[in-house]
């Protein structure tokens, strides 16, 4: 009996230990070099969940149909959660997807931390020089290339056109004008002019832009938010709020964002095509023609909207790397993307897809093309990834009243000296 | 029963050992005292051993490292990582004391303790005077006490993020039931989480919601325990209703008030959920207190910065154990005997 109990203690403490040390050892990772794929290919998307997903879900579950020994586990996670996300799983080494779209700045930064796999001379990377230039500038790091682009875009301005027409106005095409409209909306209909996102500083670039700043300026070596750009830019957004033309959010930004657009309580809002399945799908645009997209207003000095995206990248630690590799090549080719253009409006990546007849036909990409192809980029190094942080704090800062735009830009660019190592 | 098993096999035990050596040697030493230790409780030892192991591989372990990176300059980027193919090993130095250096003469710290010990003290106390209220109501023979009491623990048997999520969708700016009971009455929306000021006041609210049950029912038990004898005494002698609170309660829940004091204090202090649950310490960094803050060094911001996180982590740590300390003296000295 004693024995018994002593028995029990040890095999319940080794049990312990064993759940302890198991992990998650993914045991299926078996794939051939030659001959069949097989195995299980994890694909964290980071696409809009409600819309975008369901399509992007059954785009990767069709990869099975190619190859019937792979399965393809799709995960949609959350965008604003995605980066911090991968990074916990792929240094612990534990639960990291195979695959994972990385948004165009983050790449660097996962690629710089020793997290992705290059792609040059593997099945991932197929017709590299089919890509649009833009889009493949944030795939490329230290001469290697760390993924492939699976989608572009850029910002502007979103309208709906029954508010527009109610209240007699056009569409603005300089902040200043945005104000008057604002206004003249507000009177004639009673309904707020914009929606600007107040926890998300990829929202205030335009405006940042438009006054002729940039977060660095990666050529000199130099951080440039808080020049006189930068705090001009900073108080061109309190303005908008302050004097009502724009309602803002800080903690729930982009849900009271689409929910009030899409029914119909603001007039316009700054976003980007993975917004426009989401849009579509409110009340206010069953009737789609009535969603009017134009370019960002200019600011000062110029007009200029930011160009973004999302690559497709492989975990180094991927213990399928084979079947990963045919599955970016299946999410990145033209067809693919032509699919993907006719369901969701999103820009392909590949010159050879704005040949296929569903991107030809589409409104919302023949509009967002050449906003595209003008729109300012960032410079990809490790840190892109990192500037919003600062930025974002302080935007909030600003907008909600805690800090002026002089305190604001200058801890931003505080915090990015203190990033970029010997930057000026 | 179990105790008595256990005498007899030390027991035996030690006789075995006994009668062994003095068969191999014949003039044995007297055993040392461990060894005696050990051979009379080694079924003590083998029982409790576990626990120790467990408890130094997931509370020594992680605090040893944690004091040990937050005297280095580790983050992300020089950490030892081992990824696939890719084999990187840390390249971290030590730095003393730099950390807390910066930590203590930077006002970032200095800024976030403040507002963390407004939180603190502002929930715990007014949990407290709740709870108390709550508690002496309920004492009372009123009809429908059990439901009352039902109700009021509710906050506690939801699970905490949960009720925290409810609370965010309630406070909503557009879209939250709040500001549309407030525009149905005339009267503008408040921006509940949009507003440093009103956003303080938000994360405090929904604090002592969490916070009232527990409080309650500590103070419930406490109030029984008074004898009933005391209060009629007391009112044979005249005393008012006050004086009776005064003199007879509050002195009866000493024992129990000082506890869960002390418990909500800590608790609160580190309420990591709330704040990051329904404002992530925003807007801005209006609602960050120091665990919250210490979260964002090492996840949220890039490259996460351990060295930093893990000074905060101490200073949490030091901050909290100088309280218990003058907490537990105070006690002391005005006769509690703790």
């Amino acid at each position: 009996m004693r024995r018994g109990i002593t028995a029990t203690a040890l095999v319940a403490a080794l049990a312990l230990a064993a759940t302890a040390c198991g992990g998650d050892d993914k045991s299926d990772g078996t794939s051939k070099s030659s001959g069949e794929l097989s195995g299980t290919v994890t694909w964290w998307d980071t696409s809009t969940a409600g819309s975008e997903d369901k399509v992007f879900k059954k785009i990767a579950e069709d990869f099975e149909k190619k190859h019937p020994k792979v399965d393809v586990k799709y995960v949609n996670v959350p965008f604003g959660e995605a980066q911090n996300k991968f990074k916990n799983a792929a240094q612990s080494g534990s639960g990291a997807p195979d695959v994972i779209r990385s948004e165009v700045a983050w790449t660097p930064e996962f690629a710089d931390l020793g997290y992705l796999a290059p792609l040059d001379g593997t099945p991932a990377l197929q017709k590299a020089d089919d890509f649009l230039k833009q889009a493949a500038a944030s795939t490329k790091y230290n001469g290697k290339t760390y993924a492939v682009p699976q989608v572009i875009d850029s910002m502007g301005i979103f309208y709906n056109k029954k508010i527009f027409k109610e209240a007699g106005v056009e569409v603005p095409t300089t902040v200043d004008e945005l104000k008057t409209v604002s206004k003249k909306i507000k009177d004639k209909t009673g309904k707020t002019g914009m929606y600007l996102r107040g926890d998300d500083a990829y929202w205030f670039l335009s405006f940042l832009y438009g006054e002729g700043g940039d977060l660095v300026d990666a050529s000199t070596k130099s951080v440039t938010v808080d020049n006189a750009a930068g705090v001009k830019a900073m108080k061109v957004v309190k303005d908008l709020v302050d004097s009502g033309a724009a309602k803002t959010d800080a903690t729930d930004g982009w849900e009271n964002m689409q929910s009030s657009f899409k029914d119909g309580k603001v007039a316009m809002m700054i976003n980007g095509p993975w917004a426009v399945a989401d849009t579509y799908a409110g009340k206010e645009f069953k009737d789609k023609a009535n969603l009017g997209v134009a370019p960002v207003p200019a600011g000062s000095v110029a007009q200029g909207a930011p160009q973004g995206g999302h690559n497709l990248a492989v975990y180094a630690g991927s213990k399928n790397l084979d079947a990963s590799y045919a599955f970016v090549d299946y999410m990145t080719s033209a067809e693919t993307q032509a699919q993907v253009t006719k369901e969701l409006n999103l820009l392909p990546t590949r010159t050879s897809a704005y040949t296929k007849e569903e991107v030809v036909d589409n409104e919302i990409v023949g509009f967002f093309k050449p906003v595209v192809e003008t729109a300012v980029e960032r410079p990809w190094i490790p840190e892109t990834g990192s500037l919003f942080a600062p930025l974002v704090t302080e935007y909030t800062k600003v907008l909600t009243g805690q800090t002026t735009p002089e305190k604001g830009a200058k801890a931003t660019g505080d915090s990015y000296r203190k990033l970029l190592k010997g930057w000026k | 029963m179990a105790v008595h098993t256990s005498q007899s096999v030390a027991k035996a035990a030690d006789d075995d050992v006994v009668r062994g050596r003095s068969r191999g040697t014949g003039n044995p030493p007297p055993p040392s005292r461990l060894r005696r230790a050990l051979s009379t409780h080694w079924y003590a030892w083998t029982m409790v051993a576990p626990v120790v192991v467990v408890i130094g591989v997931i509370i020594g372990y992680p605090l040893v490292r944690g004091v040990y990176l937050s005297l280095t300059d580790a983050n992300e980027r020089n950490v030892a990582r081992s990824i696939g193919v890719n084999h990187m090993p840390a390249t971290y130095k030590f730095v003393g004391l730099d950390n807390y250096a910066d930590a203590l003469t930077g006002n970032q710290f200095l800024g976030t303790l403040g507002w963390t010990l407004v939180w603190t003290v502002s929930c715990v106390s007014i949990t407290f005077v709740l709870g108390m209220a709550l508690a002496n109501i309920l004492n009372r023979r009123i009809a429908g006490r059990s439901v009352y009491r039902m109700a009021l623990i509710l906050p506690w048997a939801i699970p905490g993020f949960v009720s925290v999520f409810a609370w965010r969708f309630l406070y909503n700016g557009d879209r939250g039931l709040l500001n549309k009971i407030l525009s149905g009455a005339g009267i503008d929306g408040v921006p509940w989480l949009n507003d440093p000021t009103w956003a303080k006041f938000a994360v405090i609210a929904v604090n002592v919601w969490l916070g009232v049950p527990f409080m309650m029912v500590a103070l419930l038990g406490g109030l029984q325990s008074i004898p009933s004898e005391q209060y009629e005494a007391a009112e044979m002698d005249g005393a008012t209703a006050w004086q009776r609170f005064r003199h007879i309660t509050l002195p009866g829940l000493r024992p129990v008030s000082t506890t869960v004091i002390l418990l909500s204090t800590i608790w609160t202090f580190n309420m990591f959920p709330v704040i990051f649950l329904l404002t992530r310490g925003g807007p801005g960094e209006a609602t960050q207190i120091l665990v919250t803050q210490a979260y964002k060094f090492s996840f949220e911001i890039s490259p996460r910065d351990f060295a930093q996180s893990s000074t905060w982590g101490v200073l949490i740590l030091v901050l909290l154990m100088l309280f218990a300390a003058v907490y537990r003296r105070v006690l002391r000295t005005q006769g509690d005997n703790w």
